[in-house]
């Protein structure tokens, strides 16, 4: 007896335990490494390349389509702005489709990274009244205007202060981006954003194979997994390839405007030095990098 | 003497394990930095001449009914304001733009059908209908020409498409169409099923 109380049969028994244990988890060797993969900001360019092509292998597998995984990064001398045109926005909800189709959010259960808030204009600017489930047969509705809210992509973002393990940040050009592999589900960031604009995957995000987008960014649109927090990136895999996100591109007023906040000739730019501009929720300083304008 | 041998090693070993953690955080640090710094550069942009014209393609118009002068150049024409009767009946019915004021040869030349005309004589394509508008929208022109006005397509920083003011105002009835929304969201107390499994 107290001959196999030796420590190498402790290690010995401790492991074959552990593997066991492993195995009877059900855990392949790829999901352990998924598992214990590190905060993407510290990878190195292998570990990166490495894990793009496990990932094209796992979305191949689950929706039968190649992905074009990008993790191109930011430009220098960019830094991304939007403006919105309330004075145009009719509420026909277009933005919010465009976006979940785009960026494949889960169609069950539900997620919508764009809200259009109906509002009425006797009120002016008030979200304690304002209506995001407004269904009428037309729009826009007599005496009400309508402040599609999502990511206002802050300078000061008390959405990144709060993460205790450092999952999202913001990137150079200023978009604040999630780490999904990194993201421990709790959910303080959506407690902090005074906007709304993070969004939790309670359950498996499901989007039809058909539907899905296969072009993604590892930072932005790419399937995520259950309890993790996603939100807008202005779309990052469309913006760093220079396009312009698909709320703009789908907007048929015209309402949404996107550009680099560092070019004095773009089109943000003669929205700040020529309209009359508002950010939401001011006072809190969170200096959102989303400006709404009237364009009229 | 036992006592005061035990405190000596205590306070070192608290001095190790702050100077660990700071290590730590200041090489965590290091790597965020150095993340923020893998940029790529930035190519000067060519493109620094706008283009003083807007060569757009004009929306397509009702079937059989362009070139205007494969009618018009038999008929002689009657300046007369007037409410349409035969041909062109629908246009005349829906017509909302300034009506009390204005009508078809304001912005029609009277000559040559298959062109418009400025208020200055100057006849104009339908290609670049938008000088016309901007005679009296001059503001809307202007926030138009610098991509404030109107939707713009393609690339934030190179190449872009443009619509002319006719692809979404009616020429004859400007006012901007109301549209069916999309479906609102679902509530949240009704998503809820297999959740939690």
């Amino acid at each position: 007896m107290k001959k196999n109380n030796t420590r190498r049969s402790f290690l010995k028994n401790v492991s074959i335990a552990s593997l066991s244990a492993v195995a009877l988890t059900g855990c392949s060797l790829k999901e352990l490494d998924q598992f214990f993969q590190k905060n993407f900001r510290t990878l190195s360019k292998k570990e990166v390349d490495q894990i793009i092509k496990d990932l094209k292998v796992e979305y191949k597998e689950k929706y039968g389509k190649e992905f074009h995984v990008s993790t191109k990064p930011a430009t220098e001398g960019i830094l991304f702005g939007y403006a919105l045109d309330l004075s145009r926005c009719i509420g026909c909800r277009r933005c919010v489709y465009a976006c979940v189709n785009e960026n494949n959010q889960s169609r069950d259960p539900q997620i919508h990274w764009i809200e259009v808030l109906q509002m009425e204009k006797e009120k002016g600017i008030d979200f304690a009244h304002s209506d995001a489930y407004y269904n009428p047969v037309k729009v826009p509705e007599k005496g009400h205007f309508y402040v599609p809210v999502q990511c206002q992509q802050c300078k000061n973002p008390p959405c990144t202060k709060v993460c205790p393990v450092k999952a999202t940040w913001t990137e150079p050009d200023g978009i604040v981006v999630v780490d999904y592999n990194w993201c421990i589900g709790c959910r303080y960031c959506m407690a902090a954003c005074p906007y709304g604009a993070r969004h939790f995957n309670w359950g498996d995000p499901e989007v039809p194979a058909e539907e899905i987008n296969t072009e993604v960014h590892y930072l932005g649109n790419r399937p995520r997994m259950k309890g993790v927090v996603e939100k807008c990136t202005f779309c990052i895999q469309r913006v760093r390839d220079g396009r312009y996100p698909a709320c703009v591109e789908i907007c048929p007023v015209g309402a949404r405007k996107f550009g680099n906040l560092l070019d004095p000739e773009s089109e943000v730019r003669y929205i700040l030095e020529n309209k009359r501009v508002l950010v939401l929720k001011q006072e809190l300083n969170t200096q959102p990098k989303f400006y709404y304008f009237f364009g009229v | 003497m036992k006592n005061e041998n035990h405190i000596r090693i205590k306070i070192p070993l608290q001095y190790i394990t702050l100077i660990l953690v700071l290590v730590w955080g200041w090489g965590c640090n290091n790597k965020e930095k150095a993340y923020n710094q893998r940029l790529i550069k930035n190519k000067v942009s060519e493109e620094t001449n706008k283009p003083e014209e807007y060569a757009v393609e004009a929306p397509p118009f009702s079937e059989g009914i362009y070139p205007c002068n494969d009618c018009h150049s038999e008929i002689v024409p009657n300046p007369d304001k007037r409410e349409l009767v035969d041909m062109h009946d629908d246009i005349s019915a829906m017509f909302n733009h300034d009506r009390k004021n204005r009508w078809c040869l304001d912005c029609h030349d009277m000559n040559n059908r298959d062109s418009l005309r400025l208020a200055s004589g100057k006849l104009i394509a339908f290609e670049e209908s938008y000088k016309l508008c901007g005679q009296c929208h001059g503001e809307k022109l202007r926030d138009w020409k610098v991509g404030v006005h109107g939707k713009r397509t393609g690339e934030w920083n190179g190449k872009k498409e443009y619509l002319l003011c006719v692809h979404c105002h009616n020429p004859h009835a400007p006012k901007f169409k109301e549209l069916t929304p999309e479906p609102p969201p679902i509530r949240q107390e009704k998503i809820q099923q297999p959740l939690l499994n």
